[in-house]
């Protein structure tokens, strides 16, 4: 057991390497995700999503191939780049996963339930809206982010997104802007983007849906939102709510512009 | 029913570089379930790939390979427009076996 004054100067000894193994360490993350990006797994759900998109299914026996993620029906290339938009169909701003659960009501015929039953994957139990989200997002990729943002709801769920990108509750008194609001903030060794600076918006928003090396999966932006609000201990975000896609809005305004890397990957 | 391997092969001067993503859960019987019981292992054992009728790797896989995992080697000997054929069986007998041509370089 060392004395308390021998245990003092080792703290102090170790003091000035910690900025550099800092340094190294995050370095070392870097590399890391350079190796992991040439393989990236999200492919495999990109591959499976194709299939899933093409293939007839529901109580209507029809395929997605006729959804209309906002560019007509029938066009998925270049889509993922405009989303969140207001569908005058549905009278809502919509994100490109609950545009796909529309399209799963109105062109196979599953209830709404249904289409949104198992929208996160655990081990074991694969998500449909996962392969289909990084199939989506993956014909935009290389293409910049061009969100609309001029029809009144549009405009009115920005309101609402910042609203709540501000608002602090709950039992830790947390906003999204608590760890999103500074440059350089992270969490162990996760960098924290500061959402309303474009440069960080550009680099982050655009790389969701993301393969997590950590949880073996493609996660989605919806995932992403459900998993800070859990964090936050904030109630439940509702899947595809009006809330979680009034954020979106608001984050994609920031991050418009920035170049589409999705799927991409993440630790 | 397995899923599909992806496999890129492609000419890097006068060898073969494949890579290749293959989707399985990889679970190392190690892990819990919700319930508190132990999910049985399942995994990779044996990967064979060949080129035009030649084994150009065998390898016997464990759990200690991540889940839907990622191989990149290379090999001599091969030439644009050939097939490599890629195949593994794992500790439950599930089997898969997936080709791509190999591409100029």
């Amino acid at each position: 057991m060392p004395s308390p004054r021998l245990a003092a100067l080792l703290i102090a000894a170790a003091l000035p390497c910690a900025g550099l193994a800092q340094q190294d360490t995050q370095k070392e993350v870097e590399r890391y995700r350079q190796l992991l990006a040439e393989g990236n797994p999200a492919d495999l759900f990109e591959a499976k999503g194709e299939e899933l998109w093409k293939a007839r299914r529901g109580p209507k026996n029809a395929s997605l191939e006729q959804c209309d993620l906002g560019l007509g029906a029938g066009v998925v290339k270049g889509a993922f780049a405009h989303l969140p938009r207001y569908f005058a169909d549905t009278d809502r701003v919509q994100d490109m996963e609950s545009r796909i659960v529309t399209c799963m009501v109105t062109l196979q015929g599953f209830t709404p339930e249904q289409a949104m039953k198992n929208p996160f994957s655990a081990p074991g139990r694969p998500s449909d809206m996962e392969a289909l989200a990084s199939y989506v997002a993956g014909e935009s990729k290389g293409m910049k982010l061009d969100t609309p943002l001029a029809h009144p709801k549009e405009v009115e769920a920005f309101r609402v997104g910042e609203q709540l990108f501000y608002r602090r509750a709950g039992p830790h008194d947390f906003a999204c802007v608590s760890c999103h609001g500074d440059n350089g903030k992270r969490i162990r060794l996760q960098d924290l983007p500061k959402l309303t600076d474009p440069n960080d918006a550009q680099k982050i928003f655009t790389t969701w849906p993301a393969y997590r090396v950590s949880q073996g999966s493609v996660r989605t932006m919806q995932h992403r939102l459900y998993d800070c609000y859990w964090q936050m201990r904030h109630p439940q975000l509702d899947y595809a709510s009006e809330a979680s896609i009034a954020l979106e809005v608001f984050m994609a305004k920031y991050a418009n512009g920035g170049e589409i890397r999705a799927p991409g990957l993440k630790r | 029913m397995a899923e599909p391997m992806r496999i890129r092969a492609n000419m890097t001067g006068d060898k073969v570089e494949v890579r290749v993503l293959m989707a399985h859960e990889m679970e190392t019987g190690q892990r819990k379930d919700g319930s508190g019981k132990l999910v049985p292992a399942h995994f990779i054992q044996n990967v064979t790939v060949t080129c035009t009728g030649r084994t150009v790797l065998s390898a016997q896989w464990g759990t200690s390979i991540s889940k839907n995992p990622f191989m990149h080697f290379r090999f001599k000997g091969g030439k644009p427009g050939d097939k490599v054929t890629i195949s593994w069986v794992d500790n439950k007998g599930e089997r898969r076996t997936d080709e791509a041509v190999i591409a100029g370089g």
